[in-house]
């Protein structure tokens, strides 16, 4: 008999079992994939190293500080700031047809840049600064009032709102077209606030230190352990079976697999509800590895975050990928002490997941390809082109996000209704993770803490 | 154990929770919130650590008592001068 259960071994699960392990409990996290990571995974591939997921941490704070997520985060888990190494950015844009916008880790930047893009704006700013700073994320009642709204009433340029949007849904927006307001501020602060970072290796670094720490604390981790189903008695998870047939007890089960997955383990016949979608927003990836650093070629960017058009859409696309926006993340371009061995570039972009996942095999490999070199022909109208100088190559799909994830529709930002108090209709069944609350590697893992601190160690 | 001992293990409790805190400049008449900017998933810490390590229960209407190393060390000391 567990004391706990934890369905996943992701960012939110792998901080979930820390905390349970470092106090006693008796722990086991269960991950149907032969590897840990979820949706920040990594893997080599004729002799590199690639990360999946993250292009950068966001809420970076310089070591020392003692607010916010990264600071909180470190406590909970008793890790140090040295521990997972980070790199400051060098520096981020975002990319209009009739604007562009710098900023880096101090707000100065963004403030100066929207003051030679927007001059009229300058006021309004720091009006949008200010309601940002206001917005508390436990008690506030206007979490959920659309952001288009209030920063419509901030702010005079269209243009200005569409550019702050880009970044912010890209890195987490799991509503379409608009997001709630809370979210948007704690995007806003996690951004261009706080800021963005990387370790030296990568995600692997991250991963490694939580498998370690959890291992080190006595916990169990099984690999290639799927759940097949939850049995349910008496309003409460009584047995949790595995594909393999194996069944496992435990006096709580925490699941990152997502809501309406979860939901469909449990066998007491609970309906999904219909009006919960799991969420459709989901993501192709290029990587180009390059036989020189991007900087030679002229390409000094940490992110570049691109957009063709006047306005920005957020909404699956009707094409088996959207070419008019996407997110360009050349890992190279962080403040580390030496280069990174490999020049690399990184594109994301939105995609359709039922056209990916309606493709057979050769088909699947074929339009692979093709979308390959159309999402790059997009991308580098904005940066210097550096399809020459790539050695090799790589792309996910949403189908891969699925098979790593198990999220329904390779959602990357899960539901676009969260269950912020991670409870279920069972007394001892919970969530955690990206259809829990927040998202983002910082988010994912404050997310697990949070809920293994509330339901999991209370008694 | 003494009023020192129970301090250093408040210490050493802080120590674990924040790594890279000088706490060596800590002022005990002063909060620990206010000094070092600890949130109430710290104070349930403190509180967990003292029950793992020594078994002291704490119940959540006593938490306040736990606001300074000074109020800290007081409040523990009845229940740990034995131990």
């Amino acid at each position: 008999m567990y004391d706990a259960i934890i369905i996943g071994a992701g960012m939110s699960g792998l901080a979930a079992g820390i905390r349970l392990a470092h106090y006693d409990q008796r722990v086991c996290i269960l991950e149907r994939h032969t590897t840990i990571g979820g949706l920040n995974g990594f893997y080599r591939l004729r002799g590199r190293d690639y990360d999946v997921g993250l292009h950068a941490l966001t809420n970076i704070t310089p070591k020392g500080t003692r607010k916010g997520p990264l600071a909180r985060l470190l406590r909970q888990l008793r890790l140090s700031w040295d521990d997972l190494a980070i790199s400051p950015q060098i520096g981020s844009e975002i990319a209009f047809p009739s604007a562009r916008l710098r900023f880096n880790n101090d707000l100065d930047l963004l403030r100066s840049e929207v003051a030679r893009a927007f001059p009229g704006e300058v006021d309004n700013f720091e009006r949008l600064i200010a309601a940002v700073v206001e917005y508390d994320d436990l008690t506030d009642e206007h979490a959920a009032i659309s952001a288009r709204v209030r920063l419509g009433e901030l702010l005079d340029e269209p243009l200005l709102v569409e550019m702050l949007f880009c970044p912010l849904m890209f890195y987490g927006s799991a509503r379409e077209h608009d997001m709630d307001w809370g979210q948007f501020s704690i995007m806003f602060r996690s951004i261009f606030m706080e800021g963005l970072g990387r370790p030296y290796a990568g995600v692997r670094l991250i991963l490694k230190h939580l498998v370690r720490k959890f291992r080190a604390l006595g916990g169990e981790l099984k690999l290639r352990s799927g759940v097949s189903r939850l049995e349910v008695e008496n309003g409460k998870v009584s047995r949790v079976v595995l594909d393999s047939g194996e069944v496992l007890e435990g006096r709580r089960v925490l699941s990152s697999a997502g809501w309406c997955e979860t939901m469909r383990m449990c066998n007491d016949g609970t309906p999904v509800d219909a009006s919960r979608s799991p969420g459709r927003l989901s993501f192709c990836e290029t990587i180009a590895t390059l036989d020189r650093q991007p900087k030679q070629l002229g390409h000094d960017r940490t992110i570049t975050f691109y957009n063709d058009q006047e306005e920005f859409v957020w909404t699956p696309p009707a094409e088996p990928c959207d070419l008019r926006s996407g997110v360009i993340c050349s890992p190279n371009n962080f403040d580390y002490d030496e280069p990174l061995g490999d020049g690399v570039m990184r594109i994301t972009a939105l995609a359709n997941f039922d056209y990916w996942r309606g493709l057979d095999e050769r088909a699947y490999e074929l339009e692979k390809l093709r979308w390959y070199d159309a999402i790059t022909a997009s991308a580098v109208r904005f940066v210097p082109d550096y399809r020459q100088w790539v050695v090799d190559t790589d792309m996910f799909t949403p189908t891969t996000i699925v098979r790593f994830t198990g999220h329904d529709n390779g959602a990357v930002y899960g539901a676009p209704e969260k269950q912020i108090d991670g409870r279920t209709h069972l007394d001892n069944l919970f969530i955690c993770g990206t259809d829990q609350g927040f998202v983002g590697i910082i988010g994912s893992i404050v997310s697990g803490i949070s809920m293994a601190n509330m339901h999991c160690l209370r008694d | 154990m003494t009023k020192d001992e129970i301090r250093a293990e408040v210490l050493d409790i802080l120590a674990d929770i924040a790594p890279d805190e000088d706490l060596s400049s800590l002022d005990d008449s002063k909060s620990f919130r206010e000094q070092m900017e600890l949130d109430s998933m710290d104070f349930l810490d403190i509180v967990m650590e003292l029950r793992k390590r020594h078994r002291v229960q704490i119940p959540e209407d006593d938490y306040v008592n736990l606001a300074s190393m000074d109020s800290t060390v007081e409040y523990l000391h009845p229940m740990m001068k034995d131990m």
